[in-house]
């Protein structure tokens, strides 16, 4: 989740990105090209399940995703629903029999390849990171490797993009920096409970407070699972804050 | 003392076989033929289930045990078969004793010129992947301690097909390794939950979870999703 590797493809991204650029389709882009295959691209979750295209490379990804929301299957909606990533290297062999409307839609599109990869933090899903080949073949292991990598760094930044107040820069650094530690988790789940939130916003609401309080979202998450901080809904209620007062 | 040493000897053996370059179906021969040996049996057989649940006769120590196999996978009886079915060892089977029970194997296992029969289970957490099947020319019950040898080896089998398995299929290995890995992060998240609902440590928590899962026999991960999910609740994980 905070490999070196994660942060420096989210840096890519970020550096030298013109204002207002598409952060996602940066990333699918520099997706296509890095792992590679032919074509990317990047579906959201929606209350319903997958639903949304958030970027695509040009190219078939963008239908071939929305097909798959339509259908309800593919191995995007898999990927989804497993929380693991879903390979199939050859389509024709394997598509038709599991995913029939998909497939058929896929193969004349000229997929010969597809592989999906769930972006989640534990019960927390994002989407999915879609990858598609105009041949037959299974990714190499440096292949399957760096999709993962373009995975992690993708549910970094949907993270980051989900933010109600997401802050003017985007720091890699900060935003990689501890956010698989076992403390970030288990003071997710705490901050769920005393804000009456869901996880994601719970994860939300901790690395806002990091990054108000220029701390990094180990060191609160830390706060928060010694009980030093709380996030309780009532303002005001905050017990022996380092920072006092209302929690956020 | 002599057989003790070969025992080490053998267990040595087949954890080589498992490291690098590895034939899964040479691995199990030898592996069977390390059963007649250790066991003192006349003949050994493994069969395995294949991606539909369907047994297969794998390989045998000699062919009249494959023949015997295929025989009982073609009449649907035998020990084996029960083993397969109920998960439990099938030990110290008099054949000449047995018609009743399986009225077409033990006459064609009389009939092969075995007296004596064993069916152990290859067992990979709560599925039964095969069994092993040991096979006397005479009545010679098997000891408890000939017994946790079977079990061993049967064990060994199975270890051995897990690695023939991940080497083949690295793409399974993973997507398995990747959902072992986001089960870590849930059961995190649950831990969090439990502690803050109950007022505990996380590592309380934890103790207080794997307490539920093992009680209710349910998996540890399944136990975290369903915690952060909102279908189990903390305080019915307290009162474990």
């Amino acid at each position: 989740m905070t490999s070196p590797r994660a942060t420096q493809i989210l840096s890519d991204v970020i550096d030298g990105a013109p204002d207002g650029a598409e952060l996602p389709q940066r990333l699918v882009v520099a997706c296509a090209l890095g792992v590679p295959v032919t074509w990317a691209g990047l579906a959201l979750v929606t209350e319903h399940g997958p639903g949304a295209m958030l970027a695509a490379t040009d190219g078939p990804a963008a239908v071939l995703d929305e097909l798959q929301f339509t259908l309800g299957e593919g191995p995007c909606i898999d990927s989804y629903a497993t929380g693991r990533p879903v390979l199939h290297p050859d389509l024709k062999r394997s598509g038709p029999g599991r995913w029939p409307g998909f497939a058929m839609g896929a193969l004349q599109a000229g997929v010969q390849a597809a592989f999906a990869f769930p972006l989640r933090v534990g019960a927390i899903k994002f989407g999915t990171l879609d990858l598609y080949r105009d041949e037959v073949g299974a990714l190499s292991d440096d292949s399957l490797r760096e999709a993962l990598f373009f995975a992690d760094a993708a549910t970094q930044l949907l993270l980051h993009l989900h933010a109600e107040h997401p802050p003017d820069a985007l720091d890699p650094g900060w935003l990689s920096k501890g956010a698989n530690r076992s403390e970030v988790h288990q003071a997710t789940g705490m901050i769920s409970v005393q804000a009456g939130v869901g996880l994601r916003e719970a994860l939300l609401l901790l690395r806002a407070r990091a990054f108000a309080a220029e701390r990094s979202v180990a060191a609160v998450a830390r706060d928060v699972v010694e009980r030093v901080l709380r996030f309780d809904s009532d303002i005001g209620h905050a017990p022996g804050s380092p920072q006092g007062g209302a929690a956020w | 003392m002599a057989e003790e040493h070969r025992l080490a000897q053998v267990f040595v053996e087949l954890a080589d076989t498992l490291v690098a370059e590895f034939d899964v179906m040479e691995f199990l021969q030898v592996l069977v033929e390390r059963c007649v040996e250790l066991l003192h049996v006349d003949a050994a057989g493994l069969l395995l289930a294949d991606h539909r649940g369907t047994l297969q006769a794998m390989t045998s120590s000699i062919e009249s045990v494959r023949s015997l196999e295929l025989f009982e996978l073609q009449h649907d009886e035998g020990p084996c078969l029960d083993c397969f079915a109920t998960g439990q060892p099938i030990t110290n089977v008099d054949l000449s004793q047995s018609a009743e029970r399986w009225p077409v194997f033990a006459p064609a296992a009389l009939e092969s010129g075995f007296r004596m029969c064993h069916a152990i289970p290859m067992r990979l957490r709560q599925q039964v992947i095969g069994a092993l099947n040991l096979f006397h020319t005479r009545v010679e019950p098997f000891s408890e301690d000939d017994i946790a040898i079977g079990q061993a080896m049967a064990d060994i089998a199975t270890i051995g097909l897990l690695n023939e398995r991940a080497v083949r299929e690295r793409d399974v290995l993973a997507t398995q390794l990747e959902g072992a890995l986001d089960s870590r992060v849930i059961i995190e998240q649950a831990k969090g939950v439990i502690a803050e609902r109950a007022g505990i440590s996380v590592l309380e928590a934890f103790t207080l979870m794997r307490m539920h899962a093992r009680s209710s026999n349910r998996p540890l991960s399944g136990v975290a999703l369903a915690v952060v999910n909102g279908t189990l609740e903390a305080s019915s994980i307290r009162r474990t």
